[in-house]
């Protein structure tokens, strides 16, 4: 009965199935885990287990990625409480969000039009200083309230957020060039 | 207590039985090949106590070829059949080159790589690094006096996969076992750390003869994580090189020269660019073929103006790399530098200006590569020791992805992500009845296919005829330790493996790689057969003695049974190793490796519980 390599990532790496994880333990663990699986510990040996360490090194990396930044860390959390998320369908949201993103958006376009790169960068902080609060409310609503379709709409609002963040540096790295 | 004893994979159980292995740093101007003796990393010298290989090579017409100093005497007498920097060619097309117009080769374009015409017949770029490396590879046997266990060959971290592809082919054909492709600033950043006991986040800038890397590595507790890594595969010293060398013809007047001229003044150019680190002005002085004489003057402050816009360039994925890296410059600890080209006075002002220090250079950048090479080699071919724990982990420098309708990309593996990695997509037919699927693979940044680098293109066939939209086909990509993809389809509804036949758009294909091969032994009047035997041989003794260290570590997983089955096994691959026959070797090494399949997953599940078990005892302490 071998250990099963589909198994949960916060099993995999010794964490309770909570958003709010200690980053610290996440990457010891992360670091001890490839220093017993990676290729570069098999290679002078036979190729069976030369293919099983990439599959090992395959799926730490995976959780690793999967639970060391916050947003698909909530994703994933709540695919295993069984709620979707609904990132691709669901695309209700309340009409005050709404306008708050137009807003972003329409300073962004402005700063952007204008080249004020100055400008963008302080869209960039503001706007990652908003995400922060917006993710101790999905803390909450995760860890505390236990309140998934409500985490599940704050997921989606801050898909939104990230996306208009990847615009914000878009935008930077083309005045830059 | 003896029961938690857990030895590692990978570590050295016999520590009589040390294990060949080098570095090498095959580089665009020069190559150089290193190996860790009694504990030191060294580099290997030639007759003469030279550690650097120029990395020329020429073909002459009695069949002779000719690699190193030797070779370069004739670069300006016979151009077309020396080769220089021929990294530069290395899983590329014609039009993929700068300045092919001035180069003085006779090209052959039949689409994908191109390919070199010389006395001794059309060359791919990927024979020629294979003499650089034949060369390097027997400097290692004698010195060394004994058969390589394998190497690890360094690559420009922005080396896309065909161009990795093709420097494993070149290693395939000098007969060298690649342990790993490792990428140059991280085998740099090895050779640095080890050496200083570095923690923190450093930055290696590369700036070599004919490519530039700039990686941002994390350093903490012996793991050296890249944690983004950017560049230019078509930037480097040589472009200095012909900055100058333009200039001169300028100056002189001279349009255009003779394929001879142009190299001896492009040599003549390379003098002055390197006399200009320690001196303030230099000249030019050559004789033209005509009879003309070149004598100009140049000062540091000309040269600093003229290339100005290529250290410019180095500028912008410093930039990018920082901000993939979430990070700032104050954030990084300090700047390694690597790469000959480093040393020009100029590129280290805009980089301390960039970073804000002063970049470190308390270790030879041209040998640093190839020493921290030869240091992964030797943990790589199991001459790992306890205190050898440290580990890399590294990235993908760009974006792995799929032509979608439209000619636009859809991107799979995101640049940066750390190796080994496997993605999965799913896509669907578009007509009904549709029974194959064709994929267009490309690598990079761009949104345009046509911006991107073409990988390969392979079909999937046989998909059950059903409504269009109705089949769920999901292509993997997987990519391993080396950075080299491979990728399969699966549709999903019915099970139906894609019979995937990759045509590589700038690599070699198999065949192609075993016809080079054949032409090699013939040529080196080798015995194809007894090659044949000698390899299976290794392979077996490899297998046989891995699987003696397994059983010995954690035999007591095994029931009676099953440990019979394996020793049976082992005594069989034994006998056949014994004789003659490379198949039967061949046959019962490989029944020998499925044998013990479930043994080494065993092994692995034990080595990972032992690791939960370590987070546990974490967690309670806190």
């Amino acid at each position: 009965m071998s250990i099963d390599l589909q198994q949960d990532f916060f099993g995999l790496f010794g964490l309770h199935r909570r958003f709010r994880i200690d980053e610290a333990a996440l990457e010891l663990a992360y670091h001890d885990l490839q220093g017993r699986v990676h290729p570069d510990r098999f290679a002078h040996l036979p190729d069976s287990e030369k293919r099983l360490s990439m599959q090992w090194a395959t799926q730490v990396n995976e959780g690793f990625r999967t639970l060391r930044k916050p947003l698909p860390r909530a994703i994933y959390l709540l695919e295993l409480m069984g709620v979707d998320a609904g990132l691709h369908t669901n695309t209700a949201m309340s009409p005050a969000f709404l306008m708050e993103q137009m807003e972003w958006r329409e300073a962004v376009e402005e700063a952007r039009a204008a080249g004020e790169a100055e400008e963008l960068a302080q869209l960039h902080t503001r706007l990652r200083q908003h995400s922060r609060e917006v993710f101790d409310e999905l803390a909450q609503q995760c860890d505390d309230e236990h309140d998934y379709a409500g985490a599940a709409e704050t997921v989606r609002r801050l898909m939104f957020m990230e996306k208009l963040q990847h615009e914000i540096d878009d935008a930077l790295e083309a005045l830059e060039s | 207590m003896a029961l938690l004893h857990i030895a590692e994979p990978g570590l050295s159980t016999e520590p009589h039985k040390h294990r060949l292995a080098v570095g090498i740093d095959l580089g665009t101007t020069n190559s150089l090949v290193a190996t860790v003796r009694n504990g030191i990393a060294v580099c290997l010298v030639d007759e003469e106590g030279r550690a650097m290989l120029p990395s020329i090579v020429r073909y002459h017409a009695d069949s002779r070829i000719e690699v190193g100093r030797s070779a370069a005497v004739a670069h300006a007498t016979d151009p077309r059949n020396t080769i220089i920097s021929v990294k530069r060619f290395m899983g590329r097309g014609l039009k993929d080159v700068a300045y092919i117009e001035s180069m003085p080769y006779d090209f052959v374009d039949a689409g994908g790589m191109l390919r070199l015409r010389t006395v001794q017949g059309v060359k791919s770029p990927v024979e020629v690094s294979a003499e650089i490396l034949k060369v390097l590879a027997a400097r290692a046997q004698a010195s060394l006096g004994g058969e390589l266990t394998g190497a690890v060959i360094t690559v420009p971290a922005y080396f896309d996969d065909a161009q990795r592809q093709a420097t494993k082919d070149a290693a395939k054909l000098a007969g060298i076992n690649v342990l790993r492709l490792l990428n140059e600033p991280t085998a740099a950043a090895v050779a640095y750390g080890l050496d200083n006991a570095a923690e923190g986040v450093y930055a290696v800038y590369d700036l070599g003869g004919g490519t530039f890397d700039l990686s941002i590595l994390k350093l903490s507790r012996g793991i050296f994580e890249v944690l983004a890594t950017n560049g230019d595969a078509a930037l480097g010293g040589d472009d200095f090189d012909h900055r100058l060398f333009c200039w001169a013809l300028d100056q002189s007047e001279i349009d255009p020269p003779s394929s001879e001229d142009a190299r001896r003044l492009l040599l003549k150019a390379r003098e002055a660019k390197e006399l200009l680190t320690a001196c303030e002005e230099a000249s030019i002085k050559a004789t033209l073929g005509s009879g003309e004489k070149v004598d100009l003057v140049v000062t540091r402050d000309q040269f600093a103006s003229m290339t100005k816009h290529l250290v410019q360039k180095t500028v912008a994925p410093m930039r990018k790399v920082l901000r993939d890296a979430g990070l700032a410059p104050e954030d990084i600890k300090g700047v390694v530098m690597v790469g000959g080209a480093t040393r020009m006075p100029h590129v280290q002002r805009a980089v301390a200006e960039f970073f804000g220090q002063e970049p470190l250079t308390n270790l030879d950048p041209d040998k640093v590569v190839a020493l921290g090479a030869a240091i992964q080699a030797n943990v790589l071919a199991g001459n790992r020791k306890e205190e050898d724990d440290w580990l890399l982990l590294d990235v993908i420098p760009l974006s792995l992805g799929l032509e979608m309708m439209g000619g636009l990309t859809e991107k799979i593996v995101p640049r940066n992500s750390t190796l080994p990695i496997a993605r999965a997509q799913e896509f669907t037919t578009y007509k009904d009845g549709q029974t194959a699927m064709a994929f267009h693979v490309v690598q990079g940044e761009r949104e345009l296919v046509a911006d991107c680098r073409s990988l390969a293109r392979f079909e999937l066939r046989g998909i059950p005829p059903m409504a269009a939209g109705a089949a769920r086909i999901r292509v993997t990509f997987q990519v391993d330790a080396d950075g080299l993809l491979s990728v399969s389809a699966r549709e999903m509804s019915s099970g139906v493996e894609a019979s995937v036949l990759v045509k590589p758009s700038y690599g070699l294909t198999d065949d192609e790689i075993a016809g080079m091969l054949r032409d090699g032994v013939e040529r080196a009047s080798e015995d194809i057969d007894a090659r044949a035997l000698r390899e299976q041989q290794v392979e077996a003794d490899r297998v046989i003695e891995a699987t003696l260290v397994a059983l010995e570590q954690d035999g007591d997983l095994l029931s009676d049974e099953e440990r019979a089955a394996i020793d049976a096994a082992i005594a069989e691959t034994r006998q056949t190793a014994a004789g003659h026959d490379p198949r039967a070797i061949k046959r019962s090494t490989e029944a020998l490796s499925r044998a013990t399949n479930e043994f080494a997953a065993r092994r692995m599940d034990k080595s990972i519980r032992a690791a939960l078990a370590g987070h546990k005892v974490d967690e309670i302490q806190v």
